[in-house]
């Protein structure tokens, strides 16, 4: 089995090549697809490839194509509807929660609803406030959809292949911050099992967790930490629904301490969610309060001096993780 | 146009008539109390479900809203299962998790009837898309009210349909009242067949009360439909004699029509199918027989309804997810 080094873009698209070349189930619907300017790399030339009526650049109506393709899903066939922006998917939300969330439950299974719906956080460069949005927590508080979210090229590509062969709606996030991050990915199709969270860094001292993008951050942010002789276990998530408690659960049993790191909102997130699942469960485990690394509670500002102090990185994570293993 | 075949129209009555039982019925059992599941009875309505789908394969898809045990039993649903779903059942056709607003019979192409107002009908595009990149000319029909045409779904949908030339029916029932509202009180004009126009596809505007139009009107749909023609949109103007839910007569969420009721109710398009019948030759015997068979049937739905098993309640937690090893 070959194994080279491909890009985050790179690997979402040759996971889309190779689920469209043997699986005729499979098309692509959504905006921008015909136009690097939505999708980057990843989806480049993919019409050249397999056609425009299986990659379908459509009218910009997300209400109906995010339907029509679970729509298509539900009548057997294998969907991945793209929004480039997860803000505009928001006129999309009565297809996704009403509907495909519902229907494996209130059918008792007779139909199954295989759509991956893959949405790209696509935020900074003075986007502002509808260009910016990490939605992630409103989809995993809803039963029966499933949230992946990769942090590098590998989970890229084998999360988009485990979520069209899932069975079940699974939100699909990318980051566009991630795009050019390069790393190993096999050539081979491979499923990265949903659900099951990737311990980055073994250590004894505190658990990050860590989602995405900040994921990636996480990685130098454990390295700058042993500089400092602190000894981080770092587990990118990779998984939101259903997220891995497992490994979570045994690591802050090990260390004592936990900083969540979830570049979004921290208001009903996917950090407090899992803090609250660290407290109610296993209280006695934890020597110091729980730490979350999230965005500020506004909407994303434009001016650059204002989006610095916005958004979150690997210094937060340091200092987070700092302050938590000193006080 | 030819006319309809007898031994057809006799065919389509009874599925009529079968309609109208199940739902007398039903309106009995939630008066009395037996039936809990909020129930949107279709009685007024029968010509348009049992004179589109008889135009319909097996194969085709079928779509539809809160208001569907019509259009459930013309697509060839199973009776006994709808029922036993009115009563909450493990043996009703959705086990028990949907009552009468969430109905299904994948067997026959019915995919899903939900009521979030529009919202079947991307998903009726949704199949009717997968019909096309198959190329197994399956068509798909998308039932809804004149109240889900003020949704956004429904011009977003038709507009999908017409880029693609999908084979879909937008099957529009214009009962007037989009819960208790009037539609000159939701809508400017009273002209929801031209909409199709305006998105490229042939809107239609028929009697909806005339079983014997909607089939010939719905064959041609169709017939555009599968011969890869496009879309169609028919608005079928009638009249529901009960509210929006429950078993009474006339009364909108505790709100009394206009003085209308009567006048509709002398439009019976079951009345009207029988007299049809009747002069083309068929026996009154005949048809009092076909009626005591299906009173029978319906009868018979009940008590297996009533006897059969409550899901257990135990099983709260599953089926949330589909589960791959059951394969499909």
């Amino acid at each position: 089995m070959t194994t080279r080094s491909l890009s985050y873009a790179q690997a979402i698209r040759e996971a889309h090549a190779q689920l469209l070349a043997t699986d005729p189930r499979v098309f692509v619907i959504g905006q921008g697809l015909w136009s690097p300017w939505y999708a980057g790399t990843s989806l480049k030339d993919l019409e050249k490839e397999f056609g425009r009526h299986r990659i379908i650049d459509s009218p910009v109506c997300e209400n109906a194509t995010t339907g029509a393709a679970i729509g298509a899903a539900m009548a057997g066939m294998r969907p991945i509807v793209f929004h480039p922006r997860m803000d505009f998917m928001l006129l999309a939300m009565d297809p996704i929660v009403n509907q495909a969330a519902k229907w494996s439950y209130m059918f008792a299974e007779q139909i199954s609803v295989p759509v991956v719906i893959r949405s790209v956080i696509n935020r900074g460069g003075e986007q502002g406030a509808q260009h910016s949005q990490a939605l992630q927590a409103f989809f995993m508080h809803v039963p029966g959809i499933k949230v992946v979210m990769p942090s590098t090229p590998y989970d890229a590509k084998g999360l988009l292949i485990a979520g069209v062969n899932d069975g079940n709606p699974v939100m699909y996030i990318d980051d566009r911050w991630l795009y050019e991050e390069t790393g190993e990915v096999p050539e081979h199709m491979y499923a990265v099992p949903i659900g099951k969270a990737a311990v980055r860094r073994r250590g004894k001292d505190v658990t990050i967790v860590a989602t995405s993008y900040l994921a990636a951050q996480a990685l130098s942010a454990v390295n700058e930490l042993s500089q400092r002789r602190i000894d981080a276990e770092l587990i990118d998530l990779r998984s939101l629904k259903p997220w891995d408690r497992e490994a979570v659960f045994s690591s802050v049993l090990k260390t004592g301490r936990l900083v969540i790191a979830d570049a979004a909102w921290g208001t009903c997130g996917a950090a407090a969610e899992i803090a609250a699942s660290v407290a109610c469960e296993m209280f006695n485990a934890l020597k110091a309060p729980v730490v979350r690394v999230c965005l500020p509670d506004a909407p994303a500002p434009t001016s650059v001096q204002m989006e610095r102090k916005y958004y979150v990185g690997a210094t937060d994570i340091v200092a987070a993780v700092e302050k938590l293993v000193t006080q | 146009m030819g006319a309809i075949p007898v031994t057809l129209l006799r065919m389509i009555y009874g599925m009529m008539l079968r309609i109208r039982c199940f739902e007398e019925r039903a309106a009995d059992l939630v008066e009395a109390g037996e039936i809990r599941t909020p129930c949107h009875l279709y009685i007024g309505q029968e010509a348009i479900a049992a004179g589109v789908c008889a135009a319909l394969e097996r194969d085709d898809y079928v779509w539809g809203g809160h208001r569907s045990h019509g259009h459930y039993l013309a697509k060839g649903g199973d009776l006994r299962a709808m029922m036993a779903e009115l009563f909450g059942k493990a043996t009703g056709c959705s086990m028990g998790r949907g009552g009468s607003m969430h109905l299904v019979a994948p067997e026959v192409g019915i995919l899903g009837t939900v009521p979030l107002v529009a919202g079947t009908i991307p998903l009726a595009v949704g199949s009717a898309l997968a019909s096309n990149l198959r190329g197994d000319h399956r068509v798909a029909v998308s039932f809804f009210g004149d109240g889900a045409t003020d949704e956004g779904h429904f011009h977003e949908s038709m507009n999908l349909a017409a880029v693609y030339r999908l084979p879909v029916i937008f099957v529009c029932e214009n009962n007037f009242y989009s819960s208790h509202i009037h539609l000159l009180e939701h809508r400017a004009e009273d002209n929801i067949f031209s909409v199709g126009e305006t998105h490229g596809i042939p809107g239609i505007r028929i009697d909806g009360n005339d079983v014997e139009a909607v089939y010939q009107t719905s064959l041609e749909a169709v017939a555009r439909a599968r011969g890869g023609n496009g879309a169609t949109l028919l608005e079928c103007r009638t009249y529901r004699w009960r509210g929006h839910v429950g078993a009474s007569w006339d009364l909108d969420v505790g709100v009394t029509r206009r003085d209308e009721l009567k006048e509709w109710l002398s439009r019976d398009p079951i009345a009207r199918a029988r007299t049809r019948l009747v002069q083309m030759g068929v026996s009154v015997d005949d048809l009092k027989r076909l009626e005591g068979d299906i009173r029978d049937e319906v009868d018979e739905a009940v008590i297996l309804a009533r006897d059969a098993p409550y899901p257990d309640a135990s099983e709260v937690l599953t089926h949330v997810y589909w589960e791959t090893k059951r394969g499909q």
